[in-house]
């Protein structure tokens, strides 16, 4: 007890709110704010009144954080986790000071150095190095001090030779070591991460890891991170925070904390990358059949950078050995269209409880952003198909934006979800590899 | 380990609810200084990025819409320049009024150009403005020197008599110009936030502002007409008109004006920045 006063707070925050509005955002009229505007000025009562006070308003707002009050102590590595939309994310925003509050205070003592993405600022047109400079910036860094880490960053990044080469020709990979390395070297108090580390290889994310872990332990630190890989949670912090529907439900222990969250989860969340797929309620058509079950879902990470495969692997069980099977996927949108979708080959199921099959579904065409996925076991036997287990919606998956063509980020609202292979130019009379 | 958290607390930040409208935090854009610096630097660097003349264009630019004015306003219309050579008079005229149009239109957009940034991390975001104006500075110095050429070559020959005391107020109208373009863009740029079809009615908007601004033509054809005084209250009008009193020797100077034109000018960049302030906490709820 004596020991937790005489520790420093790093972060404080007290009863915090977050609302947002739903639906029609930023639709009020010129008029009406100019309106409400003069009433303010005079301070008269608002014409337009506000959303807490109109009692028939209250169904289009949304709370994203619905009243937080959290301590923080330095040198703390707080892991955050949370189903999707429990309100991690806005936290973190809120803490990097991207937008602010509804309600309540937050008091921060020390430097935040936020990643909320990969190479924020980060410019295509630039090289490494001047996109270090900037980066660094932004962050918060004075040009003195970026040159006094740079050999550190740069060794760090492992992109020494491609340093004074425009990013825009970087491989996701490269692009992501570059920016973590700029976050890491940054002497701030405060690091907050939301998880940079989905992407990159195995290597670089447990050497960001261990980075991360010395700068909490060693350097007195604190670090604040958000994931649904319970593994690198387990890794990394010494205190976790469960957050569900913008409230914090448990706030210690990392072991119990993942315990909570498990079962706080709503069925199709990955837990540890895993969802668990034969107690799902399939709906009227498909719950007494179950010859064919599908009964666990298992990726490598739900979360991958444009181009690269999905990978996974499903679990099935078998009442009746099936040669011809054929798992079907349908891709839809996150406002639900339906984007497109595809067979695998075909394979064998055998009589038994579990079949694994690991699969590798080719997303390279996907545009950046979180795509649901429809999971149909069929069976093609004697030219006569038959459908076994069907999934609607069984998981959502994230497809990260590394790679920006001729500078210019994906509009998915104006461009839709799909982006072709690359026109290609025909008798230019010599081919131009500047790209 | 003690060191460091002595440190750490001289970093506080509070976050509240509770916007307060003027606490701008000077202090903060001041401490980024290195950020706009580089903003600048990035500025330059890609504009000119994938063009043939590259930064040439910073003269021809102003050379090219010169010429133009020239046939359609000296030639075609038949407008007088006050005695001044017509193409030092289009080119000085053209290179002030693009300092203001610049630094208005480029932060016009401000928020939404940088939503993507601004969503994921915090800098004072004032930094960016501040830099669009310094850029426009230094793209209105390079428009300068050539101005400068003509102007030494047409004062050696006799032709323009520039009053080089009143050089001293150049430095003053080139601040005021920026800051009331960087008041009017931020303002534009505050309420595109909300109201998307005001950004579209800059290029067009500062195209009639252009004609209501003596650029291409001197105060001095109106006459006394009530149509100068309309002129004269729009604020661009009166640091034009004394840039042109510096460097050409002519030009119609009224303190009256140039009273109201500096107060509109600090009218709007505290409205500008107020407005700026509150709307940069929350405005990547709404965009």
């Amino acid at each position: 007890m004596s020991e937790q006063e005489n520790r420093n707070i790093a972060i404080e925050l007290k009863g915090v709110k977050k609302q947002y509005r739903l639906g029609q955002i930023g639709g009020g009229t010129l008029t009406a704010d100019l309106q409400s505007w003069w009433a303010r000025v005079r301070g008269k009562e608002d014409p337009n009144i506000r959303i807490d006070q109109d009692q028939r308003l209250i169904g289009k707002t949304f709370m994203a954080l619905n009243g937080i009050d959290l301590t923080i102590y330095q040198g703390e590595a707080i892991g955050i986790i949370g189903s999707n939309g429990a309100g991690k994310s806005t936290m973190l925003k809120l803490l990097s000071r991207v937008t602010a509050p509804t309600a309540g205070d937050i008091d921060i003592y020390g430097r935040v150095a936020s990643m909320l993405e990969v190479g924020t600022g980060f410019h295509g047109e630039m090289t490494g190095r001047e996109n270090v400079y900037l980066n660094g910036a932004i962050l918060g860094m004075t040009k003195a001090e970026i040159d006094a880490k740079m050999e550190d960053i740069i060794e760090f990044s492992e992109v020494r030779e491609f340093i004074d080469t425009p990013v825009k020709r970087y491989s996701s990979g490269m692009y992501v070591k570059l920016a973590f390395s700029v976050a890491a070297h940054l002497d701030s108090e405060i690091m907050i991460m939301d998880e940079v580390l989905a992407v990159g290889d195995i290597n670089f994310q447990q050497k960001c890891l261990k980075k991360m872990r010395s700068a909490a332990t060693e350097e007195g630190r604190t670090v604040l991170y958000v994931s649904h890989n319970m593994s690198t949670i387990r890794q990394l912090c010494n205190r976790c925070i469960v957050l569900d529907g913008g409230k914090i439900i448990y706030d210690g222990d990392v072991e119990e904390a993942i315990n909570v969250y498990s079962k706080s989860v709503k069925t199709n969340d990955f837990i540890d990358n895993k969802i668990v797929l034969a107690n799902i309620d399939r709906g009227r058509n498909y719950d007494t059949i179950n010859e064919l079950l599908m009964t666990e879902l298992t990726v490598n990470s739900p979360t991958i950078s444009m181009g690269e495969p999905f990978v996974f692997k499903m679990s099935f069980k078998t009442k009746k050995r099936k040669v011809d099977s054929v798992l079907r996927i349908v891709i839809f949108s996150k406002d639900g269209a339906v984007v497109g979708g595809t067979y695998s080959d075909l394979f064998t199921l055998y009589k038994r409880n579990n079949n694994e099959v690991g699969f590798s579904f080719c997303t390279g065409n996907l545009a950046p952003g979180t795509y649901l996925v429809d999971l149909i076991l069929c069976s093609y036997e004697n030219g006569v198909q038959e459908k076994h287990d069907y999934l609607s919606r069984a998981f959502s998956f994230s497809v990260l934006e590394t790679k920006v063509h001729y500078n210019m980020q994906w509009k998915k609202a104006y461009w839709g979800n799909v982006i072709f292979d690359k026109v290609r130019v025909l008798n230019n009379g010599k081919t131009d590899s500047e790209g | 380990m003690n060191g460091k958290i002595v440190k750490a607390n001289q970093y506080h930040t509070h976050i509240s609810s509770k916007s307060r409208r003027f606490s701008l935090n000077f202090k903060e854009v001041w401490n980024y200084r290195d950020l706009i610096w580089l903003f600048t630097k990035k500025n330059f660097k890609l504009i000119y990025k994938q063009t043939v003349l590259g930064p040439a264009w910073i003269v021809l630019n102003p050379i090219i819409s010169s010429l133009i004015y020239m046939v359609v306003f000296g030639k075609i219309a038949g407008m007088g320049t006050d005695g001044v050579p017509q193409i030092l008079f289009y080119l000085s005229g053209s290179a002030i009024w693009t300092l203001f149009s610049t630094c208005l239109t480029n932060n016009a957009s401000t928020f939404t150009q940088n939503a993507n940034v601004f969503g994921k991390v915090y800098f004072p975001r004032l930094t960016m403005p501040v830099s669009t104006v310094i850029s426009s500075i230094i793209q209105f110095g390079v428009q300068m020197i050539l101005v400068l050429i003509l102007l030494a070559y047409f004062t050696i020959t006799g032709q323009v008599h520039p009053n080089w005391t009143a050089w001293l107020l150049l430095p003053f109208v080139i601040i005021q110009l920026g800051a009331l373009g960087l008041g009017f863009g931020i303002i534009i740029s505050s309420l595109t936030t909300k109201y998307r079809d005001l950004a579209l009615l800059v290029t067009f908007g500062v195209q009639l502002w252009m004609y209501a601004t003596p650029v291409v033509y001197p105060l001095s054809i109106l006459g006394n007409s009530a149509l100068k005084v309309a002129i004269m209250i729009n604020p661009v009008t009166m640091p034009v008109e004394v840039f042109r009193y510096a460097v050409l020797g002519v030009g119609t100077l009224n303190p009256l004006f140039i009273g109201i034109s500096l107060a509109v000018t600090i009218a709007v960049l505290i409205l500008g920045i107020s407005v700026f302030n509150r709307v940069e906490k929350t405005f990547m709820d709404t965009v």
